[in-house]
């Protein structure tokens, strides 16, 4: 079945569930959901709010996968930092999210909180992904590098980043997800001004449905075109690796 | 001179190599013939420093530039033949030169604009020779080089490798004692790997045998036999 009639059917379904129920404080129709954010993109607040949350969220993802991965190369590198990190990595990953928000609001305030959870959030399954990325690096192909003597500039985009590239991609799909689930969990609960997360906790003071559906139809739109271009621009550097050594 | 003595090499319980002793010449084409398991890839690794004996010495001379045709292709598969073949060249040699040289061994141009992963086996081995080849080296390691060519590309092959190794301390590991004719090797022989009996019941490691099945060339010297234990 195609993914449009798919997509058309649940719609169909919402609105006759939504027209049966005759409550808009329980469940907005989809004809209201669009209304409603027809009338937000056009307020300049909308856009705003929007640019808030997305680049604190974008800005915790990267500095996460940037972080994450130097990590991991130097946890592959010496297992003198492999053993001082992991049981890190692993703290990080086990702690619930709402522990480190609470942290993170009385350290640093509500300002950096989409930014530091996010990037809190990330940093595990980028270090994780990247590390076993390292480790399956092609035992045979490191031996030519050696015996040959290949200077390592030369190496890393023929041996190593080919290699490593597929998982830090990986870890990147599953990353950008969680940085924004967690990123706008962490605006709702320390209410960083004219964040999307604030608009969020408005639409529940307000019992407004319609807000809080229009406003999560926003967060996977946005969320989805983030990770599109991340994956397009990493797909990209992918092709170019493979020309820059076809000369 | 690259001396090995009393070189012995274990996998776990396994003794692979044990107290080998062996010379190669400067210069030498050495061609190591055995059963598989007995040590041949092991001893090409020695030489190549990608192990380290358990017991005994390796030695090379200093600086010693070395260079191999691997066993297994081990090709980055996402680029062409010439970029792999330059990946292991001094920046110096000219993408030209190795586009010349992999025609020269049956390349055709089509197949030099691919990817290696979209070359068959035959073509994917003649650029691992080419790679193994061209690089600047003082000692060569050819791990079964021939292997999934056809009859017309292994001659040319083999015209290739004789040109390329002259003059270069070369060992040839094969089951083929017609390459190493063809080559001028010496030859030399290795003991059978141990193995379990039959009933299950551990074999002792029988002596490392290098003999020497042909006369040595003017340019080796006699070898000696491993140490009988």
């Amino acid at each position: 079945m195609r993914p449009a009639l798919v997509t058309v059917f649940w719609l169909a379904v919402w609105q006759v569930v939504s027209v049966a129920v005759d409550q808009e404080i329980f469940l907005v129709s989809p004809v209201g959901v669009v209304v409603r954010l027809a009338e937000l993109v056009g307020t300049t607040d909308f856009w705003g709010t929007v640019g808030h949350s997305l680049v604190r969220i974008a800005a915790g993802f990267l500095a996460a996968a940037l972080v994450g991965a130097l990590a991991a190369t130097l946890a592959a590198a010496s297992s003198v930092v492999d053993a001082l990190l992991s049981p890190l990595v692993t703290a990080v990953r086990s702690t619930p999210v709402v522990s480190f928000i609470i942290l993170v609001l009385v350290w640093a305030g509500s300002s950096r909180l989409a930014f530091v959870i996010s990037f809190l959030m990330v940093v595990p399954i980028m270090f994780t992904t990247v590390r076993e990325g390292i480790r399956h690096r092609d035992a045979g192909l490191l031996d030519v590098a050696r015996v040959f003597r290949v200077p390592l500039l030369r190496r890393l985009p023929a041996i190593d980043v080919p290699a490593v590239l597929p998982f830090f991609i990986a870890g990147c799909q599953v990353g950008i997800g969680l940085a924004w689930k967690s990123g706008i969990a962490a605006e709702v609960i320390g209410l960083p001004q004219g964040s999307i997360g604030e608009q969020l906790y408005q639409a529940k003071i307000f019992l407004s449905t319609a807000d809080l559906f229009a406003w999560t139809v926003v967060i996977v739109a946005v969320s989805y075109t983030f990770e599109r271009v991340v994956l397009l621009l990493l797909r990209r550097f992918e092709r170019q690796l493979a020309l820059g050594g076809a000369a | 001179m690259i001396t090995l003595r009393g070189v012995t090499k274990r996998f776990g319980d396994q003794v692979v190599l044990d107290g080998l002793d062996l010379d190669l010449a400067d210069g030498g084409a050495t061609a190591v013939m055995g059963a598989n398991g007995s040590g041949k890839t092991t001893l090409g690794r020695l030489l190549l420093g990608l192990a380290a004996p358990d017991a005994g010495t390796v030695t090379v001379p200093a600086g010693l530039r070395r260079a191999a045709v691997f066993q297994e292709d081990r090709l980055c598969e996402q680029l062409t033949a010439v970029g792999n073949v330059r990946l292991v060249l001094d920046r110096s040699v000219r993408a030209r030169a190795v586009h010349d040289e992999l025609r020269r061994v049956g390349l055709d141009h089509d197949s030099l604009a691919k990817p290696v992963r979209d070359l068959s086996g035959g073509q994917r081995r003649r650029v691992v020779l080419v790679r193994g080849l061209m690089a600047e080296a003082d000692l060569v390691v050819l791990d079964e080089p021939f292997t999934g060519l056809d009859v017309d590309a292994k001659v040319l092959a083999l015209e290739y490798v004789r040109e390329r190794c002259a003059g270069r301390t070369t060992l040839l590991i094969t089951h083929d004692v017609a390459d190493a004719t063809f080559l001028g090797a010496r030859v030399v022989r290795l003991g059978a790997a141990p193995r379990s009996g039959a009933d299950g019941s551990e074999w002792a490691p029988p002596a490392q045998a290098a003999r020497e099945a042909a006369p040595p060339s003017p340019h080796a010297p006699p070898l000696t036999t491993g140490n009988v234990t």
